[in-house]
């Protein structure tokens, strides 16, 4: 089996329009959660969220590129440029037959969806733009990214909801180390707010009007993010041969299915995902020093995850460290794994450990050193990551350095 | 009417092909002006939006569409046809 490294990553989020200035807030624990802008916000009771603001797309992209690109393209698009471009990658000959982009959405092209509906059922227009399909498809970013850097090997796009990007990263890393390819471009990509959006998820109650403070005793709900963070993954001897700068290491990864409820989260699913990730990477479990959490915000959740947790660390859980990002930049649903693999990788190579920011009070049901409202500077050789979708449908990836 | 018709037709064509209006010519071919399928489908929709028309063009087959879109000069005779026919 090869190994895996990452040699490049981008991203666009609330935090930050780039890494930099992601790992940046991050480490100055900001939240980006704020009031959203939109059409018809003033009929929705969850106006809070991590919306991009100061992104305008006409800067960054041709016109006849913007009519064929949804906003969740536009982020994978603008993140795999400076993933690629940190890469010092090129795709031509060979190298481009044996690279390849799976990306995770759980929306796809969601704004799309909502305008074009707005458009016909609301203001009963009945001529629509001719692109809607290939704007609003989940595979629109990830053909996008592959027709922008000349990707030909295997690509696809993975929906398994809040998971979604976890499961993507984890195809990427498969392919890299079973030698069917020798790059792949992987992450996610979302954009789900939007009236419509924002209103489906109101409907399931499960939403905070005032802020994400998992793990708190007073947290009251998941809020919504937006962006995109896409990662270059590389066969270790090809990265090393062309003296490329390698980030980190990805070394396992396991998923799991509760096969018990649509929504509520498993102990048991979450437990054997940890487990499995643990034992693909080689691991004993003493060798975390970080978890980037599930951590949404929701009672149910967080409790389940600090179980399972407790339940797989047993006497190390206390040593660990656990932080929800999400605190930080909301809830990106099918891209959040990617950005909270940023967080990951910052701990790995800077030591900068992410914290859960918007934390209160103590919840006994969550004690565990959650890294509250302040980032902490702590050298880590082992990471993970967690998600856990709505389906019961879990994937952990574990990291090392290098 | 008809030059309104026709100087709307080439500017609409231009903006898609990212020429300049003056560089289009009614007795051009439209693979000429370097529209591609999709560019060419964008096209029609601006102008059905223009004209409050319905073009009767099948993507599929460009060729068997009653609508032939092989010149500038055959879209806009076509168009004029159509605005007429929707002004009558």
């Amino acid at each position: 089996m090869k190994r895996v490294v990452v040699t490049g990553q981008g991203t666009i989020n609330a935090l930050g329009i780039d890494v930099a200035s992601t790992i940046q807030a991050m480490s100055e624990s900001r939240c980006a959660i704020g009031q959203m802008e939109f059409t018809d916000i003033n009929r929705l009771n969850i106006r809070i969220g991590g919306q991009i603001k100061n992104f305008d797309p006409k800067e960054y992209f041709e016109r006849q590129e913007l009519s064929l690109y949804d906003r969740f393209t536009q982020f994978a698009v603008f993140a795999a440029r400076e993933a690629i471009l940190q890469s010092g990658l090129i795709f031509e000959g060979e190298l481009s037959h044996y690279s390849g982009v799976i990306l995770g959405t759980a929306g796809g092209g969601l704004q799309t969806q909502d305008e074009s509906y707005r458009a016909v059922y609301q203001e009963g227009k009945n001529r629509v733009h001719p692109f809607i399909v290939p704007r609003l498809m989940n595979n629109a970013a990830v053909s996008h990214v592959s027709m922008a850097n000349n990707l030909k090997g295997p690509s696809f796009t993975v929906s398994t909801a809040c998971a979604s990007s976890n499961h993507a990263i984890g195809q990427a890393f498969h392919l890299v180390r079973s030698g069917a390819a020798q790059v792949m471009i992987t992450g996610g990509s979302e954009s789900m707010l939007c009236f419509g959006g924002i209103k489906a998820w109101e409907g399931l109650r499960v939403m905070s009007h005032d802020g994400c403070r998992p793990f708190c005793a007073t947290r009251n709900g998941m809020v919504q993010g937006e962006g995109a963070a896409i990662f270059v993954f590389e066969e270790y001897e090809h990265a090393r041969a062309r003296g490329a700068l390698i980030l980190a290491e990805i070394s396992g990864f396991a998923m799991t299915s509760d096969a018990a409820d649509i929504v509520m989260p498993s102990i048991g699913g979450a437990r054997r995902a940890i487990l499995a990730a643990l034992k693909d990477a080689k691991m004993n479990p003493e060798e975390i020093g970080y978890i980037n959490a599930h951590g949404t915000g929701t009672v149910a959740n967080d409790k389940t995850e600090t179980s399972a947790i407790k339940e797989v660390f047993k006497g190390h859980a206390k040593n660990l460290m656990v932080s929800s990002t999400k605190s930080m930049h909301g809830h990106l649903i099918g891209g959040t794994g990617a950005v909270e693999l940023i967080a990951c990788i910052a701990a790995l190579k800077d030591g900068m450990i992410a914290p859960t920011v918007g934390y209160e009070k103590a919840d006994p049901n969550c004690d565990l050193d959650i890294i509250p409202n302040h980032a902490r500077d702590k050298k880590v050789s082992a990471v993970m990551s967690n998600a856990f979708a709505f389906g019961g449908l879990n994937a952990v990836i574990a990291l090392r350095s290098i | 009417m008809t030059n309104a018709v026709q100087d709307k037709v080439i500017k609409i064509i231009a903006e898609q092909a990212m020429l300049d209006t003056s560089e289009v010519s009614i007795d051009m071919l439209i693979e000429d002006i370097g529209l591609d399928s999709l560019g060419l489908v964008e096209a029609i929709f601006s102008i059905e939006e223009y004209f409050e028309i319905d073009i009767p063009f099948n993507a599929n087959d460009p060729a068997a569409s009653e609508f032939d879109v092989s010149k500038v000069k055959t879209i806009i005779n076509a168009i004029e046809e159509l605005v007429s026919a929707k002004v009558n």
